[in-house]
């Protein structure tokens, strides 16, 4: 697909979603397509490393949280524009995941994930003991403002979804620029084979790290998103079984695919909510169901679909 | 920051010995997750994502070991066996499918029973806090040493780790049965190939490992107490260990958890909030300095 079908494709696709949300009209509504732009785009941003590059991180977290504590924090001095404060926000983004990803990149395998998941503990911990800044266990105290700019007004929650929408859809098509250019092929070769990577003269530790704090950035932009649709920051934002959740939303959805993440996330609210519904025991039920996934099918739906296409054909494409 | 505190604190020899215990028996039980984690490690290849909840089986094993029969010694056996044969179970079933699989695969199938066995606790024993108590045979006045006052039960837990650290020691490096291990750990196929039951070794090592995790929990319950997801701080806290220790190495995962519970416990007089970064901090300088770990092997 051509860069302008996506773009055209992705901007059809945020108008149907703002169709429907509007005219229905129903706050409900809003709210779980609200849900599903952030955790889509939580679940994308993470993919661009579990997918594209090979590295697993478990503290994906992290970054919802720090994008969602910096950004409410900023907001809360009264002193600057939502546009500003998110600028300044995905900036600290860059700097935290620059210092984080060169200690995580150094180690490979399980455990890097180990040590993204440590890291996100270490900010979880800052996050809940610093209560005099944070307010500790009870998030951000007093909401967040949200002055008007542009002409826009955040406090309305159709614009605020509409808002939502658009940031989540740009956000989709920009990350599948990243993974469409020779960067993110590099990034799938250094997943496949990252000595022969270095041996092509690809620089390897350096892309890396550009992918971590790429990741990064989307996933403080989606925690951004998410402090503004709830007025506020938890300290679960940045807590472990959040990005445990991601994972399993990819894992869901499929990795190898695009949009596998976007189903993922649709299928884990959907998954989430039905088995709270059927039973207290939640964790014993999603733990079968990722049993299931990965020792069952051993990929996601959209992975098993893709596969399907590709037997389909004659010839078999490059991988994606 | 307290700063003062701090050296008041070593300026008295009462307070020094004080944090001195305290943070051997930190150390000490992260050591006993930790040596079970590299040991999986060094011989399965495999990290043990769930090893912390193996952790939290043995305290409950042991809370209820203790509860029917009365007997501490009765609670650590139930918790280590009865979390050992877990172990065993766990891995023949489950994590025998993910050898040489992706690293996804294997973090998810140890993540799912990590969310599993959470829940089935909660289902079980309840989601509130349950202690144990000091059982019978610890409620003794403290030990004096140089002024510090220590607990019986720590100087126990203490000898009892570092017992458990010699004897896997000697089990790994002078039993027939440790060098069957090491050289599983080397080329496994090749030791099938000479006749030995390697799905047995690698279903025993798991099985030991989780054991020493289960033994942790129990010792815990009478010092903390037992909630579902206790075990996830553990298992993050022995995952730095054997990063600044070296991956695999049961010498590295010993020094580097005396290390952590040092700083746990003087922590907590000198910069109670800045504990946790102090400790990451030192990990990012082993990793920059010497990425292996301090007993690690480079190139591993």
């Amino acid at each position: 697909m051509t860069a302008r079908l996506e773009l055209i494709l992705g901007a059809v696709f945020a108008a149907v979603l703002i169709a429907i949300g509007l005219s229905l009209g129903d706050k409900a509504v809003i709210d779980v397509l609200m849900r599903l732009s952030i955790f889509s785009l939580l679940a994308l941003s993470l993919n661009i490393l579990v997918g594209y590059t090979g590295l697993v991180s478990f503290g994906h977290a992290m970054f919802f949280g720090f994008g969602a504590y910096v950004f409410g924090l900023l907001m809360q001095t009264n002193a600057i524009s939502i546009p500003a404060a998110a600028a300044v926000t995905l900036l600290a983004t860059c700097v935290w995941g620059a210092v984080s990803g060169a200690l995580c990149i150094r180690l490979t395998e399980i455990y890097f994930s180990f040590l993204t998941l440590a890291f996100q503990m270490l900010l979880y911990s800052v996050i809940a003991g610093w209560v005099s800044l944070t307010g500790g266990d009870q998030g951000l105290m007093g909401g967040i403002p949200r002055p008007p700019f542009l002409g826009i007004d955040l406090a309305q929650p159709r614009q605020l979804f509409v808002l939502t929408v658009i940031v989540s859809v740009l956000s989709a098509l920009a990350i599948r620029q990243i993974v469409q250019s020779p960067f993110g092929y590099a990034l799938r070769m250094i997943r496949d084979n990252a000595e022969r990577a270095r041996f092509l003269g690809v620089p390897v530790q350096r892309y890396k790290l550009q992918a971590f704090v790429l990741s990064g950035i989307f996933g403080s932009l989606a925690g951004i998103l998410m402090s503004l649709y709830v007025s506020g920051a938890y300290p679960n934002f940045a807590f472990w079984t959040l990005s445990g959740d991601a994972i399993i939303m990819i894992v869901l959805g499929g990795i190898t695919v695009f949009l596998g993440p976007v189903l993922g996330a649709v299928l884990f609210q959907f998954l989430n909510d039905y088995i709270n519904r059927i039973t207290e025991h939640h964790g014993m039920v999603m733990g079968v169901v990722l049993l299931v996934i990965v020792l069952g099918l051993r990929k996601g739906v959209l992975d098993v679909l893709d596969e399907w296409r590709q037997s389909r054909k004659p010839r078999p494409e490059a991988a994606p | 920051m307290n700063f003062d505190a701090l050296i008041d604190c070593f300026s008295a020899s009462a307070c020094v010995v004080t944090q001195i215990s305290s943070g051997l028996i930190i150390g000490m039980l992260i050591f006993m997750v930790a040596s079970g984690v590299t040991l999986i490690f060094g011989v399965l290849g495999v990290v043990n994502f769930a090893h912390g909840a193996l952790y939290m089986l043995g305290a409950y094993f042991a809370l209820t070991a203790y509860w029917v029969t009365d007997s501490f010694t009765v609670a650590v056996l139930a918790g280590a066996i009865g979390t050992g044969l877990f172990g065993v179970v766990f891995e023949r079933l489950f994590i025998s499918r993910v050898y040489g699989a992706d690293v996804l695969s294997q973090l998810l199938v140890c993540y799912a029973f990590v969310l599993i066995l959470d829940d089935a606790v909660k289902a079980i024993w309840g989601g509130d806090f349950l202690s144990m108590g000091m059982p019978e045979a610890f409620a003794l006045p403290p030990l004096m040493i140089a002024g510090g006052f220590v607990p019986p039960f720590y100087a126990f837990l203490t000898a009892f780790a570092v017992a458990s650290a010699i004897a896997l020691a000697a089990l790994l490096g002078l039993t027939r049965f440790g060098k069957i291990v090491r050289a599983a750990a080397v080329n496994r196929q090749m030791v099938g190939v000479l006749g030995i039951n390697t799905s047995l070794v690698y279903a025993l090592i798991f099985g030991l490992g989780a054991a020493l995790a289960g033994a942790a929990g129990a010792l815990a319950a009478p010092v903390r107490s037992a909630t579902p997801g206790m075990g996830f701080d553990i298992l993050i806290e022995s995952f730095i260990v054997t990063v600044i220790g070296g991956m695999g190495s049961i010498a590295g995962a010993f020094v580097g958890a005396i290390l952590i519970g040092m700083i746990r416990a003087f922590g907590t007089v000198g910069f109670p909030l800045a504990t946790e970064g102090v400790t990451f901090a030192m990990m990012a300088v082993v990793l920059l300095v010497k990425p292996a770990g301090l007993f690690g092997k480079a190139g591993r």
